[in-house]
């Protein structure tokens, strides 16, 4: 592999420390290059590009690659799965080749992840390391994801209630820091207990019973902030405890379309495609775990979401819990969205003061 | 002695209006007028027109703004709550309809349905992308068909048989209507067509899926036009009450919510006097190139937003 090796990936969320991470372990003679943060130019280079009517996750990911090939990137990363997402790859790379850039493609989608294609790609890529420290390098990229999503689990739930501003996101900036330059299991497993001490000793002023609300949806427009103007934040700034399942670590263990189905109790009786059974599973949890209310967010035309709409508004009704449906596209006034999540809290607010506790059924 | 009275002021996205509640929640003033683009002019008119209504003996204890210029408005007028609008409909509307199941409301660029159960909202929604179905769409196609938006409704009444009109975007609902008006319509059957044509659209988009309880309360600016009504209790199979004040809800509801929080000094209709201004710029402090608005009272900084971050949002920021 030529020294010169630049790889870029697209941003989502915090997970671009873990992918660093890992790609740093993977390609050690590679120049690892994480992408910009997002911002209104990324999401403007995107959408310029990108089809009108393709979901915006895509124009985000085409945004963070122009950046990144302007920066000097040669090879991009992408993967993909169950919905449209798992053909952002070809039309990515076709764009971005017509646009006159020079890179490699290396794209995980569908059946390139079988692990032997996978391997055959890296190879191409350029990857000379033993398969042993490939699986070693995948081990602690694993469970840096795992940490990282308890810690955010963890923040979500708590951040509203710091008695000392920032200081949840203090530490979690500082485990991104730790993650992105472990070396091994064992800074992984440093990195997690200096968190959990850390996270131990944030000071909270937690009420008795605090407003819960549930987080469900399309996975790219929940866990990239941007994309969904900080929603999270803004919830929990509002004294909200913030809960949400979806993660990578469900994606990659703990999602079984079945179970999700069997959980779903009949709101669906098929799956819908992604991450719509998920959708309708986690709700039903929600709501009968006594929470106030459940948003649901989608990229603007995302199919499975769409699918699972109906099925949604039938748990709405039936299991009695408000459900706030909003979908994002690349539009950039954010008083809307404002608007409609300030209004969501006053009811679930209301409600709670008149009496009309949500009682939890399912901890009987 | 001073008698007590609450200011609310609604300043949607065509229309703007106020009022003077008295503690008890009676209606003392009243205005209605266009925002024509200028929130802050119009809310001054609005005072203007408030302050010539009331007596000299009523004193504002507090102030509450609502609709898309809330927070402009609101940090004008040193408002004690600045609440969203779905909020204030609901609790104008409950003060006016204690049992009141469904509130339609149809404004000039947005609608919304608010469900209520026991008194308290505990379903709502707003559209989201599309401005079918709302007062900008019936006003834009007004001004095609050559008629003010007031005369339509009167007008619809007297069709036989509206016409037929797509309703599921504006676009298509607009084409629709050029065809039908080149092809021989009458403007009743046209005006008519448009009234259900936007009632079909709410129900499809906004009311979507919601269980539409009785009394059913309809508000807004749209809810003044008659043949929207009749529309409406068509398709609902059901009777719709419209309040007189049915334009006026958002603004007592934010009157309302006022209430009870504990404000400094009384409020002083000499703001209308001051002069206000916003400059807006892009902040340079990272690419993301927010568009921040800075807020002035007589050349003073009142307050900044528009930032995703603190960076850029002092005054400073600006040079």
């Amino acid at each position: 592999m030529s020294r010169e090796a630049v790889i870029s990936f697209p941003q989502m969320g915090s997970y671009a420390a873990v992918f660093a991470q890992l790609l740093r372990h993977v390609f050690p003679d590679a120049e690892i290059l994480p992408p910009l943060p997002i911002t209104q130019k990324t999401v403007m280079l995107g959408s310029k590009y990108s089809p009108d009517f393709v979901c915006a996750p895509f124009k985000y990911n085409l945004g963070n690659y122009i950046e990144a090939l302007e920066q000097g990137a040669t090879i991009l990363f992408q993967t993909g799965m169950g919905c449209r997402y798992g053909y952002y790859g070809e039309l990515q790379e076709q764009i971005l080749k017509d646009l006159g850039y020079n890179f490699r493609f290396l794209c995980l989608s569908r059946d390139r992840l079988q692990p032997k294609t996978a391997l055959r790609l890296l190879r191409e890529a350029g990857c000379t390391l033993p398969v042993r420290k490939i699986l070693e390098a995948l081990a602690a990229a694993v469970r840096s994801i795992y940490v990282l999503d308890r810690y955010e689990h963890w923040m979500r739930e708590n951040i509203g209630f710091e008695v000392n501003p920032g200081a949840c996101e203090r530490i979690h900036e500082c485990l991104l820091q730790d993650l992105t330059a472990a070396d091994s299991l064992r800074d992984v497993g440093k990195a997690a207990a200096r968190c959990k001490d850390c996270a131990a000793a944030v000071r909270l002023d937690r009420p008795e019973c605090p407003l819960r609300v549930g987080v469900v949806g399309e996975l790219y427009t929940l866990m990239e902030p941007f994309s969904n103007f900080g929603l999270e934040r803004q919830l929990a700034k509002e004294g909200a405890v913030v809960s949400r399942d979806m993660s990578i670590w469900f994606l990659l263990f703990s999602r079984a379309d079945r179970r999700s189905l069997r959980q779903g109790c009949g709101y669906l009786q098929y799956t819908v495609g992604a991450n719509g059974v998920d959708s309708i599973s986690q709700s039903l949890r929600y709501a009968r775990d006594g929470y106030d209310g459940v948003v649901h967010l989608k990229s603007f035309g995302c199919i499975p979401e769409l699918n699972a709409t109906p099925a949604l508004w039938n748990l709405c009704r039936k299991e009695d819990i408000p459900v706030l449906h909003l979908s994002f596209d690349t539009h950039l006034s954010e008083l809307g969205v404002q608007t409609r999540l300030e209004a969501f809290l006053d009811m679930l607010r209301m409600k709670k003061e008149a009496g009309h506790e949500r009682k939890s059924i399912a901890r009987r | 002695m001073k008698e007590k009275a609450l200011l609310g002021v609604d300043i949607g996205s065509v229309s703007t209006k106020g009022v003077a509640l008295s503690a008890q929640g009676d209606l003392l003033a009243s205005e209605y007028l266009w925002t024509e683009g200028d929130p802050i002019g119009a809310t001054k008119r609005v005072l203007h027109a408030l302050r010539k209504q009331l007596t000299d003996r009523t004193e504002i204890t507090a102030v509450g703004t609502t609709g898309s210029a809330r927070k402009l408005v609101g940090t004008m007028l040193g408002a004690d709550a600045v609440k969203n609008e779905i909020t204030a409909h609901a609790v104008g509307t409950l003060s006016r309809y204690p049992d009141v199941r469904t509130i339609l409301e149809i404004g000039g660029q947005d609608s919304k349905i608010i469900l209520i159960k026991d008194g308290v909202v505990a379903d709502y929604a707003m559209n989201t992308l599309c401005a079918a179905g709302t007062g900008a769409f019936l006003s834009s196609q007004a001004k095609r068909l050559g008629l003010s938006v007031e005369d339509m409704g009167e007008l619809a009444l007297r069709s036989k048989s509206p016409s037929k009109i797509a309703a599921r975007c504006t676009v298509f609902a607009e084409s629709d209507l050029v065809h039908k008006i080149q092809s021989g319509h009458s403007k009743e059957d046209l005006v008519a067509g448009l009234c259900k044509a936007v009632v079909s659209n709410y129900l499809g988009n906004v009311g979507k899926g919601k269980q539409i309880g009785t009394p059913v309360v309809f508000q807004g600016g749209v809810s003044k036009n008659e043949g929207v009504i009749r529309a409406f209790e068509a398709e609902l199979g059901e009777s719709v009450q419209v309040d007189e004040n049915a334009h006026l809800m958002g603004a007592i509801g934010a009157a309302l919510l006022s209430r009870g929080k504990k404000r400094e000094k009384p409020f002083d209709f000499q703001v209308t006097d001051l002069s206000f201004e916003t400059k807006a710029r892009e902040c340079g402090g990272c690419s993301n190139h927010c568009e921040i608005i800075s807020f002035y009272r007589d050349g003073a900084l009142l307050d900044s937003w528009g930032g995703r971050c603190e960076k850029g949002m002092t005054e400073r920021g600006e040079s």
